[in-house]
């Protein structure tokens, strides 16, 4: 976030102040550790996550708002662990000696919510500045915010929360089949042929319904489809390139925000041409 | 592919230890095969999500071993929100993986990856790739 996906916080930072909500960044955070440990006896890298949680709760902070989708996986599921197997919460407690006992009290939510439930698609209609008529995009979620069940935010088959966001910001959603299946994640670092395949059949079908853009939410979702776009382009001369946006870029826009804030710079291929031609960007 | 199944295989090791690590009940599965119609890797394993489980509870580790399918699974769980009996294939798949891991057998060296692929990568591509690939 603070080095390969500043087009990511930037906006986030610069919409929120707009929107009222002032975020403060936790102190001393930590890197959760990217993946939930998904063995029973692995409880070492549980300590990651948890200690991001006591951070928040030292703070006197009830909640904590995540912009990474996989820094949210981890983080929620890490704080369910912590508020319903007492057994394991107990070894955790008492392995992190010097830390303060937690038992999950702090709730963990992702940016998406806080604008749904806490200032309201009606809300964040009245404060675009900039409605984004005519841009077609397809909401991408990938895996992370919404599986497994008991830490989605929203409906697992049919989600609405990117749509309605869209909507909110005069957007023309393009509903897709593909919006919730994976990219591959860190399948890149070993397998990545298999990324580009994953990326071809997600963009196509995604350009097949009509989109023009894909808005997404995840850093490795947008390196993935990124990178898969360039070997994509690499073989087939016919495939045409999406540009692939933040949520967050999208919010600072339509909120009137200036290029500085969207950094529309740092996103794969060229996303300010097809801004430009839809007279969103000057 | 003919394999010998024996009351000796069922109760291995093995099969302790993947129901240990992954806390899930392996019988509960039915072989329906929705996982592997739902995974979006399934056209890149050798084996299927439904095989693999099929395998394991039966204790035929050394075939689960020559495949690669638990190295291509990305753990996106599209096979553990619809399974119809509640089986956390993931788990599985995770418990799979580190029993390997755990004998110090590395799925990747991370040499391997380029200097420049090193500078690009989001750091949780590296972060979530080595602890998965990785002992």
């Amino acid at each position: 976030m603070k080095t390969k996906a500043k087009n990511l916080e930037d906006p986030a930072i610069a919409s929120m102040e707009v929107l009222g909500v002032k975020l403060e960044e936790i102190p001393r955070w930590n890197c959760c550790g990217a993946v939930y440990s998904l063995s029973e006896d692995d409880l070492i890298h549980q300590v990651a996550p948890v200690r991001n949680l006591i951070r928040a709760k030292e703070q006197g902070r009830d909640k904590l708002a995540t912009l990474c989708a996989f820094c949210f996986n981890t983080l929620k599921r890490a704080n369910l662990l912590m508020r319903e197997n007492a057994e394991k919460r107990n070894t955790i407690n008492s392995f992190m000696d010097e830390e303060i006992d937690y038992g999950g009290e702090v709730k963990v939510v992702h940016l998406l919510e806080v604008l749904r439930d806490e200032i309201g698609w009606e809300a964040l209609a009245q404060k675009v500045k900039l409605p984004l008529w005519e841009l077609k995009v397809a909401p991408y979620y990938g895996c992370t915010l919404l599986r497994p069940r008991e830490i989605a935010i929203d409906n697992v088959e049919n989600p609405t929360i990117l749509r309605e966001f869209l909507g909110a910001l005069g957007a023309t959603p393009v509903d897709f089949p593909e919006s919730t299946r994976c990219c591959g994640s860190y399948q890149i670092i070993s397998n990545p042929d298999n990324i580009s395949e994953y990326a071809s059949d997600i963009l196509n079908s995604a350009l097949s319904h009509g989109a023009e853009a894909l808005v997404l939410t995840c850093p490795l979702c947008d390196y993935n489809l990124g990178q898969g776009q360039k070997e994509l382009m690499k073989k087939h001369n016919e495939f045409k390139e999406m540009p692939l946006f933040y949520f967050t870029q999208l919010l600072a826009l339509a909120l009137g925000l200036d290029s500085q804030a969207c950094r529309f710079e740092l996103n794969y291929g060229n996303p300010e041409l097809l801004l430009r031609e839809k007279g969103l960007l000057s | 592919m003919s394999v010998t199944i024996s009351p000796k295989r069922l109760r291995s090791e093995f099969v302790k230890k993947v129901k240990e690590l992954s806390g899930q009940n392996l019988q509960l599965c039915y072989q329906c095969g929705i996982c592997s119609g739902n995974c979006p890797a399934a056209s890149n394993m050798d084996l299927s999500p439904r095989q693999i489980i099929e395998l394991a509870r039966l204790g035929l580790e050394e075939e689960i071993a020559k495949s690669k399918t638990v190295w291509i699974c990305a753990s996106c769980l599209a096979c553990t929100v619809n399974c119809p009996r509640g089986f956390d294939l993931s788990k599985m798949m995770e418990a799979i993986r580190l029993l390997t891991l755990r004998k110090n057998i590395d799925y990747m060296r991370p040499e391997d990856i380029s200097p420049q692929e090193r500078c690009e990568l989001p750091q949780i591509a590296m972060v979530s790739g080595l602890r998965k690939f990785t002992g």
